[in-house]
C-alpha cells in the first residue's frame, strides 16, 4: 500500500505537468548554467528572433518557451507560479490582476513611460490593434467597410454571403477576446449591435487569432472581427487574400505585456530577458528580425491611445460582472 | 641768620634749634600755622623752615598764603616724603627748596645759602672783623679792595672761625663740620684747608693760630 | 603679571548655541508638525477617492429576481489609478457570504446607512487603506445586507509624503541656516556692548580709576555699577594707602630727624674720642637707614610705574639741568662741580619722574665715591639714540664686578665703607629697561667711571 501511495505521490507532479501546451520549445545550449522558463501567448515563430537575439548576448542561458492561450496562462500560472520565470501575454487585464495579486517582481533600471508599465513590474512592449480582417473575395475593392457601422450594414445587406462565414473570439475561452470585447462594449453600443448581427448570421467562435486567420485564408470565413492585425501582417502568404481594416470609429489597441514571476529562482536572468524585450521593441527596428509591432503611443489617425494599464482593467474580471457580461454576450452571439 | 621754624613736633624743633644756634643763628619756633602767621606779621626773617604736615592744616595752605601775600622770604620745606613727584608739587606751590627728614644740617646750610643767593634782593648779613668782610651767602671774602670767592669748605671753615674768634676748635670738631659722616678724613685734610685760609688772610689782621694738641684759633691782631 | 583668567565657557558660544539650538528645535518641530498635517491631508485625499469608489459600487448594487446583482462600474477602479500604480483590492459581501473579490481583505463593520468607515490595515504584506460601506437591500421576501470594501495600497501616498517631507526638510534647513546667520548676527550685536566696554577700560591709563561714563545697555548696568563701585573702593583704598604711607613716613622720619639733629649738636660738645665715634656712628646709622628706606620706596614705586609706563614728551636737557640745580648744594659741600653738556634739545617720550629718580641715584652714587674738588659731568646726547652719560674722575668700577653691580643689593668693593644700599644702579637700570633701553658701566682710560643711561 505504501508503495502505491509513494508511486502516486511521485507521479503527481508528472500528472500535474501533463499540461497540454500549444507549443513548447527549448532554445540555447543544453549545458547552460541557467534555464529561463517563459510562459507566453505569442506564437513561437514570432518570438524566435527575439529569443535568439537575447541568447547571443547571454550564452550562459537557455530558454524553454511554452505557448498557450491567454486564459490558460492565467490559470496555469496561478496554480504553479514557481514553474515559470517570465510570463508574457496579450491579455492586459489578466496580466495586471496577476501583478496586483502579488505574483510579480519589480525590475529596476527599466525606464518605460508611465502608460507602458505598471508598478515597475508589468512592462508593455508592443502596441497591437484589434482589427477587422476581411477576405478580399467578399468585398468589391473600395467597398471595404471601414467602421463597425459599415460592417453591420454590409453584413445586413448580403446575409447570404456572410451567413456562417463571420467569426470572432469566443470570449468565454479567450482572455484577449474577452478583453477586446469588454473594451469595445465600454466604448459604444455599436459593439452589441454588431454582436447581435453576427449572432443572427450564425457567427463562428474561435479561441485564437491564428485559427481565425487560417479559416479566413481558406475561405471559410469572410470576416473576422477583433483579430490581431499583427498576426495577419506576420503571415507573408496572406497579403493578397486578406485585408486588415482598422476600424476608424473607435480602435481597440492592446499592448503585449511581460513580467517576472515572484517565485522565480533566476531573478537576474529573468529580469535581463524582460529588459531585452523592452529594449528591442523600443529601439531601432529590423522588421525581418523583430516582427511584432513596436511600442508606440499614438496608434492611428483618430488619436486614441492604447487600453490603459490601470486597475480598472480588473473590473470586468470580477466574477459577478463577468457572469453578467457573458450572459449578455451569449444571448447576443449565440442564437 | 634769622630763621622761622614752623614745626609741630616740639622735640624735633628743639633739636633743630639747638643745632642751628650752634652756628650762631637765631630761631623763632611756631608750632601752629596761626602762630607762624603772627610771627610773620611782627618779624622779618631771612628764611622760613616749614614742616609740610601741620596739625591745623597742611603746610601747603601756609605756603599759598605766604606767596599770595607777596612776601618773598624764601621757604625751605621739611618733609618726610622723598618722592620726586612731591617735590615738583611743592616747588609749584612756592617753596624754594625742600629737605627730607632726617636731614643733614650742613646740607641744610648749603641749601639755605643757595636759596639766599638766588634771592638777590635780600640784604645779606656780612661779617666784618679785622679788616675782613665775609659774605657767607655769596662766599665772598673781601680784604681791603680785593675780593675773593672762597670754595665751599674754605668758606665754612672761615665762617666757623670768624663767628667765634678766640675760641679753640679741635681738628676733630672741625672735621665734623666740614666733612660728611661717612667720609674717612685724614688729619692732613684740615691742615690743608687751614693753610689755604691762612694764605687768604695774610693781608688782613686776622691770624689762625695752631695750638698743638688742642686745635686752631682765630686771633685778631 | 596677568594671571590667566579662569575662563569657563563663552557668552558668545552660549548665546549662539542657544539661538541655534532653539532654531534647530523649532525647525524640527515645524518639520514634524507640517509633515503630520500633510500626512493627514494626503490621507484625506486618498480617503475621498476611496469613498467615491465605494459609493459608486454601492450605488450599483441591485436586487433582481431575489438575487443581488452588482454591476461594478468601470470608473470605480479607474478613479483609483495613481502615479505609483497602487494596487487595488475589493470585497463584496452579502451578509456572511463573499460575493466576489478578495476574501481575506480586512473589512471593518460599518453602520447600515451607507456611512463609510475607513481603516488602515495590512494586506498581502503591504499597508492598505480600506473603505467599507454597507446597505440594506429589501428583496421580495428578505432583507439582506450588502457590504462593499475597496482598498488601495499607499505607495503614492508614501511618495507624496516623502516629497513633502523632502521639501519641508529643505525649507526647514533653509530656515535653519538663515537662523544660524541671524543667530551669529544677533550674538555679535549683543556681545558688542561688552566688547566696547572692555575696549574703553583697556584703553585707560594705569591710574585711571574714574567711573565708567559711557552709556551701557540696561542689563550691563549692574555690572558697570559694581565695577564703578569697585574702582571707587580701590581708589579710596589706594589713596588711603598713600595717606598711610605718608603718615607712616612722617611718624618714622620725624623722630629720626630729632635724633640726628641732637646727635649733630651733641657731637660738637663732646671731646672724648669714643663718645665722638659713637655719635658719628649714630648719625651714619640714621643716614643709612634713611637712605635705604628712601631707595626701597623709590624702587617699589619704579617697579610699579615701569609696568604701566605713562610717557610724555620730556626734554632731557631740561631734566638734567633741574637735577643739577637740586644737587648742586650737596655737591658743593664736597667742592665737586656738576656740569651739564648738551647740544640743544633732546626730547623723548618718557616718564619724567622715573628718569629723574634714576639720574638722581646715579649722581648721588657718583657724589659718594668721587674725591673732593673733582668734576662730575652729565652729557645729553640725542642721536643715534637718546642717552645720558655721567662720568666722573673717581676711582672707577672694579672691573671684575662691573657685571654684577647693577644686580639688586650688590655694592662694589670700592663701596665698603660708604653708606647706602646698592640699589642706586639697580634703580637706574630698571628705569632704562622700562623705557626699552639699558644701563652700561665703563671705566675711562685715564681714570674715572662712566655710566650711560640709554633710552
Amino acid at each position: 500500500m505504501r508503495y502505491i501511495i509513494a508511486l502516486m505521490i511521485w507521479l503527481c507532479p508528472l500528472v500535474a505537468t501533463a499540461q497540454e501546451w500549444e507549443d513548447q520549445n527549448a532554445f540555447g545550449p543544453a549545458s547552460a548554467d541557467t534555464t529561463l522558463r517563459v510562459l507566453s501567448s505569442t506564437d513561437t515563430s514570432l518570438f524566435v528572433p527575439i529569443i535568439e537575439d537575447f541568447l547571443q548576448e547571454r550564452p550562459d542561458v537557455s530558454i524553454e518557451y511554452f505557448v498557450t492561450g491567454t486564459a490558460q496562462i492565467d490559470q496555469v500560472f496561478r496554480a504553479a507560479a514557481e514553474d515559470f520565470d517570465v510570463v508574457i501575454s496579450s491579455a492586459m487585464d489578466l496580466q495586471l490582476k496577476l501583478v496586483n495579486d502579488g505574483f510579480s517582481l519589480k525590475v529596476e533600471n527599466l525606464d518605460q513611460p508611465q502608460w507602458a508599465q505598471w508598478r515597475q513590474s508589468l512592462f508593455a512592449f508592443t502596441t497591437e490593434p484589434a482589427t477587422i480582417v476581411i477576405n478580399r473575395e467578399a468585398f468589391v475593392p473600395g467597398a471595404v467597410p471601414q467602421t463597425r457601422q459599415e460592417l453591420i450594414a454590409a453584413m445586413r445587406a448580403r446575409p447570404d454571403v456572410f451567413r456562417g462565414r463571420v467569426g470572432t473570439y469566443d470570449v468565454r475561452e479567450s482572455g484577449l477576446g474577452y478583453l477586446f470585447a469588454t473594451q469595445d462594449a465600454r466604448a459604444s453600443e455599436t459593439f452589441w449591435r454588431l454582436m447581435e448581427v453576427m449572432g443572427g448570421l450564425d457567427a463562428r467562435l474561435y479561441c485564437c487569432s491564428g485559427a481565425m486567420i487560417d479559416d479566413l485564408v481558406a475561405g471559410e470565413l469572410m470576416v473576422a472581427y477583433n483579430v490581431l492585425g499583427s498576426y495577419v501582417a506576420a503571415r507573408e502568404d496572406v497579403a493578397d487574400t486578406l485585408e486588415i481594416v482598422l476600424p476608424s470609429d473607435f480602435p481597440t489597441t492592446m499592448m503585449r505585456t511581460a513580467f517576472v514571476s515572484s517565485r522565480t529562482e533566476v531573478e537576474q536572468e529573468a529580469a535581463a530577458f524582460v529588459r531585452h524585450l523592452v529594449e528591442v521593441q523600443t529601439g531601432p527596428r529590423n522588421p525581418d528580425v523583430f516582427p511584432l509591432p513596436p511600442l508606440s503611443a499614438a496608434v492611428d489617425e483618430t488619436g486614441q491611445a492604447v487600453i490603459s494599464l490601470e486597475p480598472a482593467l480588473m473590473t470586468y474580471l470580477d466574477p459577478l460582472k463577468r457572469k453578467t457580461f457573458i450572459k449578455e454576450w451569449s444571448s447576443a452571439v449565440i442564437q | 641768620m634769622k630763621f622761622l621754624l614752623v614745626e609741630d613736633n616740639t622735640e624735633l624743633a628743639n633739636a633743630v634749634s639747638a643745632r642751628l644756634q650752634l652756628d650762631g643763628h637765631v630761631i623763632d619756633h611756631a608750632d601752629k600755622i596761626e602762630d607762624a602767621m603772627a610771627f610773620m606779621q611782627t618779624g622779618e626773617y631771612d628764611l622760613i623752615l616749614l614742616d609740610i604736615m601741620l596739625p591745623d592744616g597742611d603746610g601747603r595752605t601756609f605756603l599759598k598764603h605766604h606767596r599770595s601775600g607777596k612776601n618773598d622770604t624764601p621757604v625751605i620745606v621739611l618733609t618726610a616724603r622723598s618722592q620726586v613727584s612731591d617735590r615738583i608739587s611743592l616747588l609749584d606751590l612756592g617753596a624754594d627748596d625742600y629737605m627730607t627728614k632726617p636731614f643733614d644740617h650742613e646740607e641744610l646750610q648749603a641749601r639755605c645759602r643757595a636759596v639766599l643767593r638766588r634771592n638777590a634782593g635780600h640784604a645779606q648779613s656780612v661779617t666784618e672783623l679785622g679788616g675782613v668782610a665775609l659774605d657767607p651767602v655769596a662766599g665772598r671774602l673781601t680784604i681791603g679792595t680785593r675780593a675773593v670767592t672762597l670754595r665751599n669748605r674754605e668758606l665754612r671753615l672761615l665762617e666757623l672761625l670768624i663767628n667765634a674768634p678766640g675760641q679753640i676748635f679741635s681738628k676733630a670738631k672741625l672735621a665734623d663740620r666740614l666733612f660728611s659722616y661717612d667720609e674717612d678724613v685724614s688729619e692732613n685734610a684740615i691742615e690743608v684747608y687751614i693753610g689755604r685760609l691762612r694764605k687768604h688772610l695774610e693781608p688782613s689782621e686776622l691770624r689762625i693760630t695752631t695750638l698743638r694738641g688742642l686745635g686752631y684759633r682765630l686771633d685778631h691782631g | 603679571m596677568d594671571d590667566a583668567v579662569n575662563v569657563a565657557g563663552s557668552l558668545r558660544a552660549r548665546l549662539a548655541l542657544t539661538l541655534i539650538g532653539g532654531a534647530a528645535a523649532i525647525a524640527l518641530l515645524l518639520f514634524f508638525v507640517v509633515r503630520t498635517y500633510a500626512a493627514q491631508i494626503a490621507q484625506s485625499g486618498q480617503d475621498s477617492i476611496l469613498e467615491a469608489s465605494v459609493t459608486s459600487i454601492l450605488d450599483a448594487v441591485t436586487v433582481r429576481d431575489g438575487d443581488v446583482e452588482v454591476d461594478l462600474p468601470y470608473v470605480a477602479f479607474s478613479m483609483l489609478s495613481t502615479e505609483a500604480d497602487d494596487r487595488v483590492f475589493y470585497a463584496l459581501w452579502q451578509d456572511e457570504t463573499l460575493l466576489s473579490g478578495y476574501e481575506f481583505l480586512p473589512v471593518a463593520d460599518p453602520p447600515d446607512g451607507g456611512d463609510i468607515v475607513l481603516v488602515s490595515a495590512t494586506f498581502d504584506g503591504a499597508p492598505v487603506r480600506v473603505a467599507t460601506a454597507a446597505r440594506i437591500l429589501v428583496g421580495a421576501n428578505a432583507r439582506t445586507r450588502v457590504t462593499v470594501s475597496v482598498a488601495q495600497t499607499q505607495d503614492a501616498l508614501a511618495g507624496t509624503l516623502n516629497k513633502i517631507s523632502r521639501n519641508v526638510g529643505l525649507i526647514g534647513s533653509g530656515f535653519f541656516f538663515l537662523s544660524v546667520l541671524v543667530a551669529s548676527w544677533a550674538t555679535n550685536t549683543t556681545i558688542r556692548p561688552l566688547e566696547r566696554l572692555t575696549h574703553s577700560i583697556t584703553r585707560r591709563g594705569p591710574k585711571d580709576l574714574t567711573p565708567v561714563a559711557r552709556p551701557v545697555p540696561m542689563e550691563m548696568a549692574p555690572l558697570v555699577t559694581s565695577l564703578n563701585s569697585f574702582m571707587a573702593r580701590l581708589d579710596t583704598s589706594l589713596k588711603q594707602s598713600e595717606d598711610f604711607i605718608a603718615e607712616a613716613a612722617h611718624r618714622v622720619r620725624t623722630p629720626l630727624a630729632t635724633v640726628r639733629s641732637h646727635a649733630e649738636a651733641t657731637l660738637q660738645r663732646v671731646d672724648r674720642e669714643d663718645n665722638r665715634q659713637a655719635l658719628r656712628a649714630m648719625v651714619r646709622a640714621i643716614d643709612e637707614s634713611s637712605r635705604a628706606a628712601g631707595q626701597l620706596l623709590d624702587h617699589a614705586m619704579i617697579t610699579f610705574r615701569a609696568d604701566h609706563l605713562e610717557t610724555q614728551p620730556v626734554d632731557l636737557v631740561e631734566l638734567v639741568e633741574d637735577l643739577v640745580t637740586r644737587l648742586t648744594p650737596v655737591a658743593e659741600m664736597k667742592d665737586i662741580a656738576l656740569t651739564v653738556i648738551s647740544a640743544g634739545e633732546a626730547v623723548v617720550e618718557a616718564d619724567a619722574i622715573l628718569l629723574q629718580n634714576a639720574l638722581r641715584n646715579l649722581v648721588e652714587n657718583a657724589l659718594k665715591y668721587v674725591p673732593e674738588e673733582s668734576e662730575i659731568t652729565l652729557e645729553v646726547i640725542a642721536t643715534p639714540r637718546p642717552r645720558i652719560e655721567v662720568w666722573d674722575e673717581g676711582p672707577g668700577f672694579p672691573p671684575d664686578q662691573m657685571q654684577d653691580l647693577a644686580a639688586r643689593f650688590s655694592r662694589g668693593e670700592n663701596a665698603k665703607d660708604t653708606i647706602g644700599s646698592g640699589l642706586g644702579l639697580t634703580i637706574a637700570k630698571d628705569v632704562a629697561m622700562a623705557h626699552g633701553g639699558d644701563l652700561t658701566l665703563t671705566n675711562m682710560p685715564e681714570a674715572g667711571a662712566c655710566v650711560t643711561l640709554l633710552l
